[in-house]
């Protein structure tokens, strides 16, 4: 079978960003720039198919500025068999809507059985692209999967919920999301990092798909989140207990 | 201006807390209509009816809506949609599912994790881990929303509004639900819980962590965790607060051995008063902590029981 994983290039998670102080965004000159950690897990997930013989070809696209091919690099060094690139007008961040809009078209042309993404993007935490893929397609979709098992036909996925877990099963072709614990992604090894480099990178441009990519939500201002007072150190539990008692008067 | 919102339900009960903060956050701004959709229906209908600022409630019963698959539930709402100018959930697991899913169906965008509403197309929402607070404009006729309910109170009782069924349309069959495997604590359900008591890495095992739990139980807390503290397998996932985890703002959130990492923080530091223990007095939770105790939790944690 062949497996579609969409990669998104964002800031590296152990930055903390900095909020422009004109409430324009984030500030995003010269910081390091990284796989979603979401994605990077769909990617295992597709490359591990590929080690048991379930999987033929592993297929990662990106969507975004040109230096997402960086992030397509690392996709092919983990072990992607081919990276597609469709390069959109950087000075915005594309919208889920237009992201599936696209990937829908990558879809048609390339007929995966399965297309397995992140969760959620860590920058703009939408938790929307898989879900609206799959509306699109109308396909069948398993969110916050934490377990996948291939059938016949099927795909068998235990997703995290509010709850707890719930398995579900759905015919294929359908669209996986992955959450944290499905598993562990490798490092990149050096040689493979070497191999990766000749590996087929197919570059688009949005463009070419003839989708409105033009935002839906217009962005009126971002700004830093209300900070909190600075609090007090207390010296042993008692005072722990009185403060909470009398001052906070939470217990 | 029409507003419908999907109740949340767990097997044909109506998980009130969530459902009345959500319309708590929307009937300021317009008429709200709740959907009730589930195999089960008539017990839920008649709580959601006699929710406060509830208009309406349209029952869908039906074994295809069984379980809340996304499939379904999100063509069944489009149909629903032509009525209404919003469309809106409490962010819960099903509805973060559910709802893009619709979206894509209306070709409009979902505006998730809504803390504030202020207009009838204007909205703020945390992005970046919860470091910045985003206002958007929305171009869409149909506006999609998920509510992040820790930011409203749950609306009160009132007369009940009346109540009408809605034909649910043929499902495509293309999900099958197979097993639930829920985790029952007995305890507060963590997201609407007055009370928390949360263990990281710090706590180190699954044994000791029954002395988080203990403390919990003290306090008629719910229990919290940590991604490390999930991870390392001593707290289940359910548990886990943090941007991909669950989102909390409770009166009091007691954070034990909580380094207290962006990742965490995004799901807890809107909480009402905030205590860190900590032995590393350096931890990144004291900055935000109105109380903090830098002690071994060891010592610590069960004093605390013992004293409160």
């Amino acid at each position: 079978m062949k497996v579609l994983v969409p990669v998104k290039r964002v800031i590296d998670y152990n930055v903390k960003i900095r909020v422009r102080a004109d409430g324009s965004g984030a500030d995003l000159t010269n910081v390091k720039m990284s796989m979603n950690p979401f994605d990077e897990i769909a990617l295992e997930e597709a490359i591990r198919l590929k080690e048991r013989g379930i999987a033929q070809e592993v297929i990662a696209v990106s969507i975004g500025a040109p230096q997402a091919q960086e992030t397509l690099r690392t996709a092919l060094a983990m072990g992607a068999d081919r990276a597609i690139l469709i390069v959109a007008d950087p000075s915005f961040d594309l919208e889920p809507l237009a992201v599936a809009k696209l990937l829908k078209a990558v879809a048609e042309a390339e007929a995966p059985d399965l297309i397995i993404t992140g969760k959620q993007a860590i920058d703009n935490d939408m938790n929307a692209t898989g879900q609206m893929l799959a509306g699109l397609l109308g396909w069948p979709q398993a969110s916050f999967a934490s377990k996948l098992v291939l059938r016949e036909g099927t795909a068998e996925v235990t997703r995290e919920l509010d709850g707890g877990l719930q398995t579900i099963s759905v015919a294929l072709p359908a669209i996986v999301t992955t959450d944290l614990r499905l598993n562990e992604p490798r490092y990149a090894s050096l040689p493979n990092i070497m191999k990766a480099k000749k590996k087929p990178l197919t570059q688009m441009t949005a463009a070419d798909f003839g989708v409105d990519v033009t935002p839906r939500l217009e962005i009126v201002m971002t700004r830093e989140p209300a900070g909190r007072k600075a609090g007090v150190r207390v010296a042993t539990v008692d005072a722990l207990i009185e403060k909470l008692r009398q001052e906070a008067g939470v217990i | 201006m029409p507003i419908l919102v999907l109740a949340e339900m767990t097997d044909g009960k109506l998980m009130r807390d969530p459902t009345a903060r959500t319309v708590a956050a929307l009937s300021p701004h317009g008429d709200v209509t709740v959907l009730i959709a589930d195999a089960q229906t008539g017990e839920a209908a008649e709580m959601a009816a006699a929710i406060d600022g509830v208009s309406q409630v349209l029952e869908a019963g039906s074994t295809a809506l069984a379980h809340q698959l996304a499939e379904p539930l999100s063509m069944l709402l489009a149909r629903l949609a032509g009525e209404y100018d919003i469309i809106a959930a409490p962010a819960t697991t099903t509805a973060k599912d559910v709802m893009p899913r619709l979206a894509a169906l209306l070709d409009v965008m979902v505006v998730p994790d809504v803390i504030a509403i202020s207009g009838p197309d204007q909205f703020s929402r945390p992005v970046y881990a919860g470091n910045a607070i985003q206002t958007v404009k929305s171009r869409d006729r149909i506006k999609v929303l998920t509510i992040r309910t820790s930011g409203f109170a749950a609306a009160g009782t009132a007369p009940a509004a009346s109540i009408r069924t809605v034909a649910v349309p043929d499902a495509e069959g293309c999900a099958r639900w197979i097993a639930d495997h829920r985790a029952d604590s007995g305890r507060p359900d963590l997201t609407a819980a007055r009370v928390v008591v949360s263990g990281g890495r710090g706590v180190g095992s699954r044994d000791a962590f029954a002395m988080i739990e203990g403390l919990a139980d003290r306090l008629g807390a719910a229990v919290g965790a940590s991604r490390a503290a999930v991870d390392s397998g001593f707290a289940p996932n359910d548990c886990q607060v943090g941007q991909t985890g669950k989102v909390v703002a409770p009166d009091l959130y007691i954070a034990c051995g909580i380094s207290g990492a962006i990742q965490h923080l995004a799901g807890m530091k809107d909480s009402k008063i905030i205590v860190a223990i900590n032995k590393d007095e350096e931890a990144p939770i004291f900055q935000i902590a109105d109380y903090g105790l830098v002690a071994d939790l060891f010592e610590a944690v069960p004093e605390l029981q013992r004293k409160l």
